[in-house]
């Protein structure tokens, strides 16, 4: 794990005491030691936010982008160096809200990017306003009457967008969501993993929710996994997450389709 | 090369291509499309990509995402799709890397005439992102000169690690004209300046040698962090006072301490010359033509054109006006390179000739401000 870390330069971090991001990081080192790939290899890209913080902290090649943006980075840095793990790190709003289209269109080009969408439900470093993904009727700074909006279901956006490998875990279930991690990774297509974590600092607190062990213990409570949730009643379902691999499939992806069109365009085959 | 006939934005293109650049990322918008449509052609016949990104926003972000790759890049569009980059332009700013920005303009605001021409981005190119930073803005006039200042965009970018803006017109962008190219083999082709040290010693944002550290490639060697956050000399985000104005004394000294590399222009001043015109971009050819009628009419006009406008070149302006009686600056806005020349030589001396409608201003209408009294 050490290895990983630029451990004489950044630490301690800026993420409050018990917040789940930490434990999505650790579940990516591990992920990646498992895998035995190069540090100079992989790219980590992020947007704004806590989890735009992320990179800082390992020692790969990092970014911190814009807010929203680091798909649309990642994507150009992916197009000249498709030999490089290119990870986006990201975050609801930076996923969802900002960086909404960019989800999409990356997806839809299926992209050998591995995206990590760090779910908190909230702008947690903003202090706590609504994000896209914050459950109806939950408080919020932005939101003192209640939210009214419907929280995106981040898998199935990802799905109908033609990502090409999709997984859910959660923060409590840590050692699961290293192995849906790894699976991302290997993935040569656009792939997500929706890692949902918690903010007890802003979300937390203002929806009464107890402390980060209490929300620990509401996910491994609340959660189930794919196999037994396909056992489940809708009703029994309601308000629960699902884990596991949603979808996976082949389609050619973005920078090898590419590589063609260079390989034909250079041999003056280009089609008029 | 033979002569040929050639449209400006195409001649971007080529001069792109002549440059180093290998990698385009846009959205499509009048009057710049036809560079992205050349360039998805083109690019990939000499190894280079293409991508029709989903918005101009995401356009720039990939240019940077390319740059950090190593690859020379650049994305193309009009006011509109300017405006949405430019957060991104001040990230390239502030994380200091090297991309090449067109914006053939069209009249504004909002959507304005999309295909007619303006000037009308002068101040956006400048102070479009927040904050402060130096920026590069070059402004052709001619289709060659969309191919030469294309080149020496790229040039600049890379010596400087800055982002380069190209700030054409819609006249130039779609006007054609014969013209032949310098052969490649004749051009001055500048690459950003290679890491050499080993990677432990490497500061990608510090050389106490040049104020333009050297910038190594993701993927080879030299892993570092870059973030639009004030930064210490590693890539770290920092708040210390004492490693912020290091920063900014650096990044503008990088350009203001090479302002006899990066601004050029084209004086024509015969000795005695009462009045000066100064223009730039499509403007510059109706004022050269005004100059000529004016001349040809015993007046003492002398004529400075501008290819570099940002950095304002202060220096020439300053001295050509000293000894005149008047400026005239014509250009197809309200009024915008007017004020950096009145900043210069004094306001009661500056008479502005604009046209903002969509027509581009005649000579006969600088001919008429020229014999003003």
């Amino acid at each position: 794990m050490y290895r990983y870390l630029r451990r004489h330069k950044k630490f301690p971090n800026v993420w409050c005491p018990g917040c789940g991001i930490g434990i999505v990081m650790s579940a990516i080192i591990r992920a990646i030691d498992r895998l035995g790939w190069e540090k100079d290899d992989i790219a980590m890209i992020s947007g704004i936010g806590c989890s735009g913080r992320m990179p800082v902290y390992m020692d790969f090649n990092t970014m911190h982008t814009t807010h929203g943006r680091a798909l649309a980075f990642a994507t150009g840095l992916k197009m000249v160096k498709p030999e490089m793990h290119v990870i986006a790190i990201m975050g609801d709003g930076d996923a969802l809200a900002i960086g909404g289209n960019h989800f999409i269109h990356a997806a839809r080009r299926n992209i050998g990017i591995t995206s990590i969408v760090i779910n908190n439900s909230v702008y947690g470093m903003t202090g706590g306003q609504y994000s896209p993904t914050t459950p109806t009727g939950s408080l919020a700074t932005t939101a003192p009457y209640g939210n009214i909006d419907q929280p995106f279901p981040i898998c199935e956006l990802a799905i109908a967008a033609g990502a090409t490998f999709v997984a859910r875990g959660t923060v409590y279930h840590a050692v699961e969501l290293d192995r849906l991690i790894e699976k991302a990774l290997v993935h040569e297509g656009f792939s997500v993993v929706e890692a949902v974590s918690y903010c007890h600092t802003t979300f937390g607190r203002i929806n009464k929710l107890g402390t980060a062990v209490d929300m620990l213990r509401w996910q491994k409570e609340n959660s189930v996994t794919r196999e037994a949730a396909a056992k489940m009643t809708p009703e029994q379902l309601q308000g629960k997450i699902v884990r596991g691999i949603f979808h996976e499939r082949e389609f050619p992806e973005y920078t090898a389709a590419y590589a063609k069109i260079i390989e034909q365009a250079m041999a003056g085959q280009r089609r008029v | 090369m033979a002569a040929r006939l050639m449209q400006g934005n195409e001649a971007c293109v080529e001069g792109a291509l002549a440059a180093g650049c290998r990698f385009f990322a846009g959205y499509p918008i009048t009057p710049s499309s036809e560079i992205a449509e050349l360039l998805s052609r083109r690019l990939p016949q000499v190894g280079g990509h293409f991508i029709q990104m989903e918005d101009e926003i995401a356009s720039i972000a990939a240019v940077i995402g390319a740059s950090v790759g190593g690859v020379k890049a650049m994305t193309a569009t009009s006011g509109p799709g300017f405006s949405l980059m430019q957060e991104n332009i001040g990230y390239a700013a502030m994380a200091e890397i090297p991309c090449v920005i067109v914006d053939v303009q069209r009249t504004g605001p909002s959507t304005g005439l999309p295909t007619k021409p303006s000037q009308g981005d002068v101040m956006q190119a400048r102070w479009g992102t927040h904050g402060d930073h130096p920026i590069i803005v070059l402004s052709p006039s001619s289709v060659l000169e969309a191919f030469l200042l294309t080149v020496r965009a790229f040039n600049l970018s890379e010596k400087y690690r800055s982002p380069v803006i190209l700030l054409m017109d819609e006249v130039v962008g779609h006007m054609r004209e014969r013209v032949e190219l310098p052969p490649r083999e004749t051009l001055e082709i500048t690459d950003r300046v290679a890491a050499h040290v080993p990677p432990e010693w490497y500061f990608p944002f510090e050389d106490p040698s040049t104020d333009v550290p050297p910038l190594a490639p993701f993927g080879e060697g030299y892993r570092y962090h870059i973030t639009g956050l004030f930064h210490d000399r590693a890539g770290f985000p920092t708040e210390r006072v004492d490693e912020i104005d290091p920063w900014i004394a650096r990044v503008f000294g990088k350009i203001n301490q090479h302002l006899s590399d990066v601004l050029s222009w084209e004086e024509d001043f015969p000795a005695g010359s009462r009045v000066l015109v100064v223009a730039y971009g499509a403007t510059a050819r109706a004022a050269r033509h005004a100059v000529k009628l004016a001349r040809a009419k015993r007046y003492k006009v002398g004529f400075l054109k501008l290819e570099t406008i940002w950095p304002f070149p202060e220096e020439v302006t300053e001295r050509l006006a000293r000894q005149c009686k008047r400026v005239i600056v014509p250009e197809m806005n309200l009024g915008q390179l007017a004020l950096e020349v009145e900043r210069v030589v004094g306001r009661q001396k500056v008479r502005r000739v604009n046209r903002a409608n969509g027509e581009m201003i005649t000579p006969q209408q600088i001919l008429a401000a020229i014999e003003e009294k």
